[in-house]
């Protein structure tokens, strides 16, 4: 490691690195605006500004811009030296001179970079007399608000929306001091991680419109570790609170998974929690009960009445403590899974190839690391966006190879791009419709869910004679397999990535063997799954929801519990309806209402993820905890709460005996005790505290109420307290709220808590992988037959949506003027065969139910003939890919 | 220590607190005689309005993070025109101690403390100011400054490049210096 001596010390520094980072790793206050961890220096702010000295014996030295220049060994440098304060002072000062007198009205204000690095610089007093330069705003959608006056050009914006999330509808337009950074015409920002440029922009160009809708200052924002529970990456977050409603979602870094962006669905859809559609009440037969107690009462009677006749059905949304509960209360015989009755075989299969197969399963950063990517059938940036995220920037392994033989530091990145030209990793995309990553994609293939599976299969084989060879390909198909197989032999570090996305299980198979077949060190299998918890209620193994509905139609279903579910969304409607009506007692324990909570004889009110504690596996296997941010009012309880409260059923008293009893039941969820420390942890004899050191108002929040205080609600189940009192330093990071450092406002402050610049969480990354890869898998053997067009009949393949494919997110207000109307996806072949053109109306006759319904059409080129695209979840539309194949016909 | 000089101290002492007896007192008969407080004395607070007659409070939240005893809370909203004011500030004075940190910590003068300390109540509750019972009619000690000429925001009645040292909105489509 070289060693640097900065102000007459020496520091031993990560090899490679520039000096601003290298600074910053040490833990040196050094200010920046454009260079970001996660995206390389350009040195164009000149903020960052160091003396660099010659050798041991020069005095004078020179001004460098310590972001573009190397830590070389025995390197001297000076932050502290009079004449680079000044320089800085004066680069700041100019930066200021156009920015508006707008801190009190700016939502940026108090987790402001700009306000931060001012401070540092020391520059309080403007000088300049001028006329300050202004711009008009533009409308960005309901997710970003505008107001270029406050920029200040550090093009960092444009650099993460183009550069880095391959978005193309932001630009810089004008030159010299009027650059302007926008749309070229006002409108909605089309990417999918827009909602980062609130964290990206140093100052408040770019701030959450959701958030300033019910503005909070980040100060007076009670905060709790969390994890996101809109799709199974288990992105990190850090939601806000204040006046006892959810204010915002901001990044909470993990050094794995999420790092510095998260997704819009992710950042925008925590309005459910706020939502009208909340149950806050326990409710009896469609009346409020009179306590929760009373409703308790019933529910134990319920239980106590038909022993044997009762069933539980769980659900991917919900914890694995609530998810146990349930399991518990009613014997392993009698718990339902609650997957959608068509993914149910398909996210089994997942689990069990990631328990059995010795393909590793990469982290977000080892996806970012991998020189091939082979995409089977899934639409990532759809169904796990932040994974996609990851996927674009693994295409960039070729241009560092570029930069490396060129001896281009990484971190130079005009440079490395400039070299790399569009020289990119290879990356495959098989999928049944266009997908958001073919951009970067050497080759993409569209094909019919069994003909990608064939592809897959086919591809295994080449790699590896072992696997088994796919008879009758085609031409086209052998050459399509030896490109893709060809690369991925070539790659160093390979990675297939696939899941239930398309719907087939063959696909998933296929993507088994594919990375199977691939040398033993390099196997590796991302399989994405659609829920927050899927691979952790996989792990439960719960039984099929087809079951439940057999057993009900023979009666010996009395009572049915559905956990955090709504079973509309999982199965056909005549089929829950008809279930519905069997049963004699529906009891429904969930957060927010809908159709299955409404036919319900006894209603329990849960927590969302803001009100309660529990653990999630996201797709990797990776177990996390999420902790309240809020305390719960009216009769908001967890679910596993509501069900072991009753007298003499079970001796928990806090979440940590319920996942005691998980992990000595469940031996495979052993170490997701390890997830996060529990509720009797303590920093030198203290909680940790959610709430900033600086929250205000503390003895008038409620004094419209009462002048006196009350006391602060007691959370007896985690190790923090709501309260601003509390250990500030040593915080392990599954307990740290969020991030803030002194001087350090913003979220930039996560460098404060990094091992080094881009790496982990100092203290370990939060959570705990369930899943080791251990054994060998056997191939799969069952290849299906190519798949042929019927003159009458079209496949359904799902088409998913980051807006409004997730149920919760959706009543999301700002997530739901996103949302896209219902549709059906047709080959413009296909349609005019039909005679039917885009926005006109087709019926669909769903086979085998023989269910009748209109849908508009949405041409896309890039279906396969004979394949109709059905967005799945959208309004009217099924939950899970249940519709498999229909006849359309024109309105007659 | 010469014994001299403790004595003549003695006496001095005892000269000058006899002086004082023939002083003016600086104290007064409360509440039969109302003392003069003068025009920045530090007692009940009040919310003022700007010249134009609108309230000042843009609702930024300083003066609540600046309150050594928490005793301010307040909401932001914003009208159509995108100005921002306090959907409620409340002053619980039953915590305050007028130590005067609200008004420095104000961007905009809103926040002023007055001249006045009478406000003794039988119920703590009466002590709990809402914004209706803290907003004058006037600009308080300072009459001129308006803080949306100043900012850089576009609100009602004053458009983007309309405030005080700002210049007309530039043409993107333009590469003229």
């Amino acid at each position: 490691m070289p060693t640097i001596e900065i102000d007459g010390r020496s520091y031993e520094v990560e090899a490679g690195a520039n000096l601003l980072s290298a600074c910053l790793s040490q833990g040196l206050d050094l200010p920046y605006f454009c260079w970001h961890p996660c995206m390389g220096s350009v040195g164009s702010c000149r903020q960052c500004a160091v003396i660099q000295y010659r050798d041991a014996h020069d005095v004078q030295g020179r001004i460098v811009m310590s972001c573009m220049t190397p830590a070389a060994d025995g390197a001297r440098i000076s932050i502290e030296a009079p004449e680079v304060k000044a320089f800085r002072a004066e680069i700041l000062e100019l930066l200021m001179t156009n920015h508006p007198h707008d801190c009190p009205v700016c939502e940026e204000g108090g987790e402001c970079h700009l306000q931060d690095m001012t401070v540092m610089t020391g520059h309080t007093f403007r000088q300049y007399r001028g006329k300050k330069r202004t711009h008009r705003n533009q409308y960005l959608g309901p997710f970003i608000h505008h107001e270029m006056n406050r920029c200040i050009a550090c093009y960092r914006c444009v650099r993460f929306y183009r550069d880095y999330a391959g978005g193309d509808d932001l630009g810089v337009f004008a030159s010299h001091n009027h650059v302007y950074f926008g749309r070229h015409e006002d409108g909605v920002l089309e990417n999918e991680f827009s909602g980062n440029l609130v964290e990206v922009c140093p100052t408040g160009v770019f701030t959450d419109k959701t958030l300033s809708e019910h503005y909070t200052r980040k100060w007076d924002l009670q905060a709790a570790p969390s994890v996101c529970v809109h799709c199974a990456v288990g992105c990190n977050i850090s939601p806000g609170e204040r006046y006892g409603k959810l204010r915002r979602v901001i990044n909470r870094y993990h050094g794995e998974v999420n790092r510095y962006f998260l997704c819009d669905r992710g950042r925008f859809g925590y309005g459910f929690v706020n939502s009208d559609r909340r149950l806050r009440k326990a409710m009896i037969e469609k009346q409020p009960a009179v306590s929760g107690e009373a409703a308790q009462q019933r529910l134990s009677f319920l239980l106590a009445q038909q022993r044997g006749k009762v069933i539980g059905i769980g659900s991917p949304r919900a914890s694995l403590e609530a998810n146990f509960a349930l399991r518990e209360r009613l014997g392993a015989d009698y718990f339902y899974a609650g997957f959608g009755v068509d993914e149910h075989p398909l996210i089994t299969a997942i689990a069990e190839i990631m328990q059995s197969s010795c393909a590793r399963i990469p982290t977000l950063r080892e996806i970012e690391q991998s020189d091939a990517i082979f995409i089977l059938g899934e639409d990532v940036t759809n169904t796990a966006p932040v994974m996609a995220l990851a996927v674009r920037q693994a295409v960039r392994n070729a241009s560092f190879e570029i930069a490396d033989r060129l001896h281009i530091p990484r971190w130079q990145d005009e440079a490395v791009r400039e070299a790399a030209q569009q020289e990119k990793s290879p990356l495959f995309i098989a999928s049944c419709d266009r997908t958001r990553l073919d951009d970067v994609a050497t080759a993409t293939f569209r094909k019919a869910p069994d003909d990608l599976a064939r592809l897959g299969f086919a591809v295994a084989h080449l790699i590896d004679p072992e696997a088994p060879a796919v008879t009758d390909l085609s031409e086209q198909e052998r050459s399509e397999a030896e490109v893709i197989a060809g690369a991925l032999k070539r790659a160093k570090r390979p990675l297939i990535v696939s899941g239930s996305g398309c719907g087939s299980l063959a696909v998933i198979q296929a993507a088994a063997n594919v990375a199977l077949a691939l040398p033993e060190k390099a196997k590796a299998l991302s399989l994405v799954v659609p829920e927050c918890n899927s691979i952790g209620l996989a792990m439960m193994q719960g039984r099929l929801l087809n079951e439940a509905f057999q057993l009900a139609s023979t009666g010996a279903v009395a009572t049915v519990i559905v956990l955090e579910n709504d079973l509309y969304r999982r199965a056909e409607r005549v089929v829950v309806d008809r279930f519905l009506a069997e049963v004699e007692h529906v009891v429904v324990i969930d957060h927010i209402g809908h159709e299955t909570a409404e036919q319900a004889e006894l209603v329990l009110s849960a927590g969302t993820f803001a009100e309660t504690e529990g653990t999630l596996v996201n797709y990797e296997g990776r177990a996390q905890r999420f902790f309240p941010v809020l305390a719960p009012a009216d009769d908001i309880r967890s679910a596993w709460q509501w069900l072991s409260d009753a007298p003499g059923q079970t001796d928990w008293r806090h979440v940590d005996d319920v996942i005691s009893a998980l992990a000595q039941r469940l031996p495979r969820f052993q170490s997701c005790r390890d997830a996060a420390p529990f509720a009797s942890f303590r920093i030198t004899g203290m909680k940790i505290p959610r709430q900033p050191p600086r929250y205000s108002g503390r003895t008038a929040m409620r004094a419209n109420i009462t002048v006196s205080e009350p006391k602060a609600p007691d959370d007896s189940d985690s190790a923090l307290a709501f309260s601003m009192e509390g250990a500030e330093s040593a915080r392990p990071p599954a307990l740290n709220p969020g991030f803030w450092a002194p001087g350090w406002n913003s979220n930039q402050s996560v460098i404060k808590f990094q091992d080094e610049i881009n790496g982990h969480l100092r203290g370990d990354d939060p959570g705990v992988r369930l899943i080791r890869e251990a054994g060998r898998a056997s191939w799969f053997r069952e290849i299906p037959d190519a798949w042929r067009v019927l003159s009458d009949q079209w496949l359904l393949a799902p088409i998913r949506h980051i807006f409004g494919s997730e149920p919760l997110s959706a009543l999301s207000a700002p997530l739901a003027e996103r949302i896209p109307e219902p549709y059906l996806a047709l080959n413009p072949d296909d349609a005019s065969r039909l005679e039917v053109g885009e926005g006109e109306s087709v019926e669909l006759e769903l086979l085998p139910q023989m269910e009748r319904r209109v849908l508009t059409v949405r041409l896309s080129a890039e279906l396969p003939a004979g394949v109709a695209g059905i967005p799945v979840g959208l309004p009217g539309l099924p939950g899970t890919a249940f519709w498999k194949a229909a006849k359309l016909g024109t309105i007659s | 220590m010469n014994i001299a000089a403790v004595i003549t101290s003695q006496f001095r002492s005892l000269w000058t607190v006899l002086q004082h007896t023939f002083t003016k007192a600086d104290t007064v008969e409360y509440p039969e005689e109302m003392p003069a407080l003068f025009p920045r004395y530090r007692g009940r607070i009040v919310l003022t309005r700007d010249p134009d007659g609108v309230e000042r409070c843009v609702a930024c939240n300083l003066c609540a993070v600046a309150c050594p005893v928490d005793c301010i809370a307040l909401q932001k909203a914003e009208d159509e025109h995108g100005r921002w004011y306090p959907e409620f500030f409340r002053i619980n004075f039953s915590r305050c101690i007028m130590c005067g940190f609200c008004e420095e910590a104000c961007p905009t003068y809103s926040i002023q403390l007055t001249p006045d300390f009478e406000m003794c109540e039988y119920d703590r509750q009466n002590m709990v100011y809402e914004k209706e019972d803290l907003l004058i009619d006037g600009t308080g000690k300072y009459h001129d400054y308006n803080f949306y000429r100043v900012s850089g925001k576009s609100i009602g009645g004053k458009d983007k490049g309309e405030a005080e040292n700002e210049g007309e909105p530039i043409d993107i489509k333009s590469l003229l210096p």
